[in-house]
Order: C-alpha cells, then structure tokens, then sequence
C-alpha cells in the first residue's frame, strides 16, 4: 500500500480515464460474482435460474481474466487485485455471509410439531420472545462471565506483555514462544486438565484445604461449598486461562513499537518510572489493549466448553444453550434466534469499537 | 530501560516480574499436566488420577482404534483446509499489501468480520446453510467450515507479515525481462514464504483443534476433539494425551526450525 502512484505524471487524461475504466470494472465483476453468489447461496435464485446464475457468475470471471490479458500491463496491473481477491472472497461469501442469512431465516420458522425435523419459514417472531424469556439467565451469565475474565486477562496478560517487550533481554523469543505453545495443545483436553486438576480429590483442592484457605477462598466466592471445580470462578478462570494468549499477544505486538528512548526521554525530563509508564508507554499500548479485549471477549461470550466441563447447571452461558437446543434438543429456531441475537449484540460492539480504532490492530 | 531504580520502584519492578511468572505458570499448568499423564497407567477408564509410571501408552499410542480413527481424520481434515485455505487467503493478502485498490476499507472490515464472528454463530449459521441445502452434514462439510474460518486468519496472518515489503523488487525483475511468471517465482513467492508457512502451520494446528464450529457441521463424523468429547462420559485414555502431546511437539519443532532458520538467515546476510 505504501507503493507511489505508478503514472502520477500522466498527462494524458485519456490513459487516466482508461485506467480508472478498468479499476470500476475489476469492482464491478467483483462485487457482481459476490451477489450472484450470495443469491445461490441463500437461495433466492433456484432451478433454471441457478444454472443461469451461475453462468453469470462464470462469465465475470472470464471477463474479467479476458480484460487483464487484452488490456495490456497497466490494466493487469489494475484488475490483478480484484483477480486475487475473487476466489477467497466468493468462498467467504458463500460460506460466511449466506450462512447469516439461513440463520436469520430459521429463527423465523417454525417446526410443525415436537417432533418434526424440518422447520417451516413462516415469518415465526416468537423463537425471539422464547429466546429472552427462557434463556435471558444464560445471556446474562455469557456476557457476564466473558466480561470478567477479559478483565482478568487484561490484569495477567498486560504485565506479562510488558516484561515480555521490555525485560526479556535475550530470552524474549523464547518467552513469546511459550505464550504461543497452548496454541498447539488441544483446547478440549485443557479444559479437561483444569477439570481435574480442580477436582476435589486434585492437587489444587487439596493443597487449599492443607493450608487452611478453604474459608478464606469461600469468603471471596471463589470457593462453593468447599469445592473448587463447578463454580461460577472455575469457569471464569477458565474462559481466562483459554483465552490469555489472545490478550498477549496484541498487547506485546503494540508494546513492542514503543521505542525504549521515548522512556528514556520522559525520565531525563525528572519523571519517575511509573509516570513515564503512564503518559508514555501505556497511551501508545492502548489500542493492543483493545484488540486484545475483543479477541477475548467475542469467544468468551460464546464459548460453551468450559460451563461444560468446569461449571454446573447454574452457570450454564449462552453458548451452551444454543448448542443444546439445536444438537440436542433439536429445536434449530430457537436456536438460530439466540444465535442471532448473540451476533448481533456482538457485531454491534465490534462496529463501535472498529469505528474508533480501525481493524488494522486487529491482527 | 536501564536506569538507576529507587527503592519503591524495586518493589513494584518486582511484583511486575512475579505476575509474568505467575501468568506463565498459569499458562503452562494444564500443558504439563497432559504430558504427566501421558505417562500414566490410570486405574479404570478415567485417565485423570495419577496412578503410576508407564511408557506403555508411548509404546501404544493407537491402542484406542476409535480414536486412532478420528486423529487420523483429523489430520486429514487439517491437510485439505489448510492447503486450500492457504491459497486463498495469500492471494487477499496480497491483493490487500500490494496493490491499492477501491473498496480497500470496506474489504478489511469484511475480511475480520468471520474472526469476529463467535465460533458457535459461525458453526450453527453454517449448518442452517447445509439443513437450507439438504446437504447431508459430514466430512466435505467440516472442510468446508475449516477453510471458512481459516481464510482470513491466513489472509490477516500473511498480510502482517509481508506489510513494509520493498516491492519495487518486483518492478526490478520486470525491468530486468523477467515474465511474471519468472517474477512471481523468483521473487514474490521468496518474499511471502516465510509469512505463509507461519499461517499454515498455525491454521493447521487451528483445524486440528476446532471443536465448536465442527461440531455443529460434523453430522456422525467424529474429529479428534469431537471423539474426546463424546467419549468422555465412558472414557478418557491415556492415548489422548499422548496424540496432544504428539501435536505439541511437532507444532513447537516446526516452529523452533522457522526461528533457527530466519537467525541463520539473518546472520548470513550480514
């Protein structure tokens, strides 16, 4: 992106013209295979007209290969973006938008009756109501939990971040390394891991009664009942646990930009270390900050394995009430409409969130 | 940072220094405990409490034929979605860090919108699509859901990576009578290398290990996680703790050998 302009002393307006020509008309195919695509996929076009679609869609694709050939260098130059970004993004077209729209559409139906498979689309705002007033509870309990562990992970993960950036010397590869380990660990048997590990007849629970902490541990609820695994704070700990690296890893990524002479400046200027960290280091870290909540927030509010494996019945989150109503219960509206309602609460902190900070951060 | 410290301010560097411990700990505590109990002979069918040392399930790592038989689909799985997934998120990578280009922000908000997306929306939406379609959900199906979710990671992934590149290189090349071909050959598959094997091995630990997503898409196809989770109410094997284990250290090799690989790199070129 940082490329200058290639002709930025084009007199000649028609070649500009023939440039900016071929820049709409790499869009044009794009953004026209996008929505043949998106109507196959939600099936607004079936049958006869499919196929006809689909020949369409195949079409702009020639043309577009046709014209990067017969327009010469400048014109490849232009389309050849457009060409790149066709496959991968027809395939998110089709397999991430169109699937928002099935989901929208099966939380409008209805099934027939207990027992029926297939449910009818028939406009059915009543999943909605079912979804808030059966499951408001697991709602609540998914953004609640997903909220305290990312603080949490923002308390863990921040100075881990920054004696990663700025004290690990030499050992500083090594560090982020093993920040990036549990990555390669299967997400499942950690859990499980936690789960006995946390089990009353566990090295955790057993070295808190030796010690005595059982009452102390009960007083701040992390404890219930003189256990440590199926309560609220064994799953928060490990929505935390899971999702640490994700804080991590943002948080040093924008640590790491901040040069250690702006420190320096800011201590020759008679401030002391920790007002340095907060005027200096801490405003140009915020926005790693930011993509780290997000990257741990939005799967801590769906997650449904760690309630599974380290909760009870009463701390059952969102996630785990749509992925038994539609695998096991079998009731996919209900389902679809709590899915839905979750997406867009969540799209809509995303869009506010973005709007301030730009997605840049986000990698 | 190296700077005379006062006395408080040696307090506070300290505690600093004890919460980056304690968060390693945190974070390594279940790791060694899958490794431990790799090396467990449970009492019953519940490998969750130590028992004594074995190198049996080392020496038998397939004894559990069912889970043998999902670790293998596993890694098939994550074979296909990751060479399919890799080829189409370097191109957007490249589209997007090489050229400039209308849409440009309006194509990176779409782009992290499937990362921003809960696992559990993008598995069940996706499955309303298969139910839509009256596709049977099954293997084809979890492929499918793994390259979806796998594109913009490796898409995000390559682009961070290959962001600062000098691509007057490749102009050099053209200049010089090169084809594009012989270009992209010699010189833009070179530069974006590095980037991408580093998306695909972490976007092929990523489809081994997806759990939700693929278990609303899976139909009666189990993966790896999918078995582990379904069979836990009967069993936990030790052999699962083994293959993690297996994963995990061929994972962090491959990552040790791209670090050692780009030192050595470094060093020559000076």
């Amino acid at each position: 992106m940082s490329e200058p302009d290639p002709t930025p002393w084009a007199e000649d307006t028609l070649t500009r013209r023939a440039q900016r020509g071929s820049e709409w008309f790499g869009l044009a195919t794009l953004l026209g295979a996008g929505a043949l695509i998106l109507a196959i996929g939600m099936r607004l076009v079936t049958g006869a007209l499919a196929a006809v679609a689909v020949v369409v869609l195949v079409g702009f694709v020639v043309a577009l290969i046709v014209a990067a050939v017969a327009g010469g260098l400048e014109a490849r130059r232009r389309l050849a973006p457009y060409g790149l970004l066709k496959p991968g993004t027809l395939f998110l077209v089709l397999f991430y938008l169109a699937p928002l729209f099935s989901l929208l559409r099966s939380s409008l139906s209805t099934l027939p009756s207990r027992f029926a498979v297939e449910a009818e689309f028939d406009w059915n705002f009543g999943n909605y109501g079912d979804a808030f007033s059966d499951f408001g509870a697991q709602f609540g309990r998914g953004f609640l939990y997903a909220g305290i562990a990312t603080v949490l992970c923002v308390l863990i993960g921040y100075p881990l971040a920054y004696v990663i950036a700025f004290r690990s010397g030499r050992w500083r590869n090594l560090l982020l390394g093993l920040v990036v380990v549990p990555f390669f660990t299967s997400y499942l048997i950690r859990t499980i891991a936690w789960s006995s590990l946390l089990a009353d007849a566990g090295p955790i629970a057993g070295s808190v009664r030796w010690l005595h902490l059982t009452g102390l541990l009960e007083a701040a609820q992390v404890m219930d009942n003189g256990r440590l695994i199926n309560t609220p704070a064994a799953v928060i700990g490990g929505l935390t646990y899971n999702f640490l690296p994700f804080m991590i890893l943002p948080i040093y990524v924008s640590l790491e930009k901040v040069s250690p002479a702006l420190v320096d400046a800011a201590q020759d200027l008679y401030s002391s270390g920790f007002r340095a960290f907060r005027k200096v280091v801490l405003p140009l870290s915020i926005p790693g900050v930011f993509a780290g909540t997000l990257l741990t927030f939005i799967p801590a509010a769906g997650d449904f394995v760690n309630a599974e494996y380290l909760g009870n019945p009463n701390t059952t989150m969102i996630g785990n009430s749509i992925q038994d109503q539609f695998l096991v219960q079998n009731n996919v509206p209900l389902a679809s409409a709590m899915s839905f309602v979750l997406m867009v609460i969540i799209t809509v902190a995303v869009l506010i969130y973005t709007t301030f900070l730009g997605t840049e951060e986000l990698t | 940072m190296t700077r005379a410290i006062t006395a408080r301010g040696r307090v506070g560097s300290w505690a600093l220094n004890l919460v980056a411990v304690v968060g390693l700990v945190y974070l390594f505590v279940p790791i060694v405990w899958i490794v431990v109990f790799s090396f467990n002979r449970p009492n019953g069918r519940y490998n969750i409490v130590w028992q004594r040392f074995t190198l049996d399930n080392w020496l038998d790592p397939f004894a559990d034929a069912d889970l043998t038989d999902a670790f293998q689909r596993s890694l098939k799985i994550a074979a296909i979605s990751t060479a399919v997934a890799v080829v189409l998120g370097s191109m957007i990578a490249l589209a997007l860090s090489r050229y400039r280009f209308r849409g440009l922000a309006g194509y990176n908000l779409f782009l992290v919108l499937p990362l921003t997306t809960p696992e559990v929306v993008l598995g069940s939406s996706l499955a309303t699509l298969f139910i839509d379609w009256d596709v049977t959900r099954g293997f084809t199906t979890v492929v499918i859901a793994h390259i979806m979710f796998q594109v913009s990671f490796v898409a995000l992934t390559v682009r961070a990576r290959v962001r600062g590149f000098d691509w007057t290189l490749e102009q050099a090349a053209q200049d010089l009578g090169a084809s594009p071909l012989v270009t992209f050959r010699r010189v833009t598959f070179p530069l974006i290398l590095p980037g991408v094997l580093a998306a695909a091995l972490l976007s092929f630990a990523l489809s081994i290990d997806d759990f939700i997503i693929t278990l609303f898409n899976a139909g009666s196809e189990t993966t790896f996680p999918l078995y582990i989770n379904g069979s836990f109410r009967v069993q936990f094997p030790p052999q699962a703790n083994v293959l993690a284990t297996v994963v995990l250290l061929v994972s962090v090799a491959l990552m040790l050998f791209g670090v050692l690989r780009s030192i050595r790199r470094k060093a020559t070129a000076r």
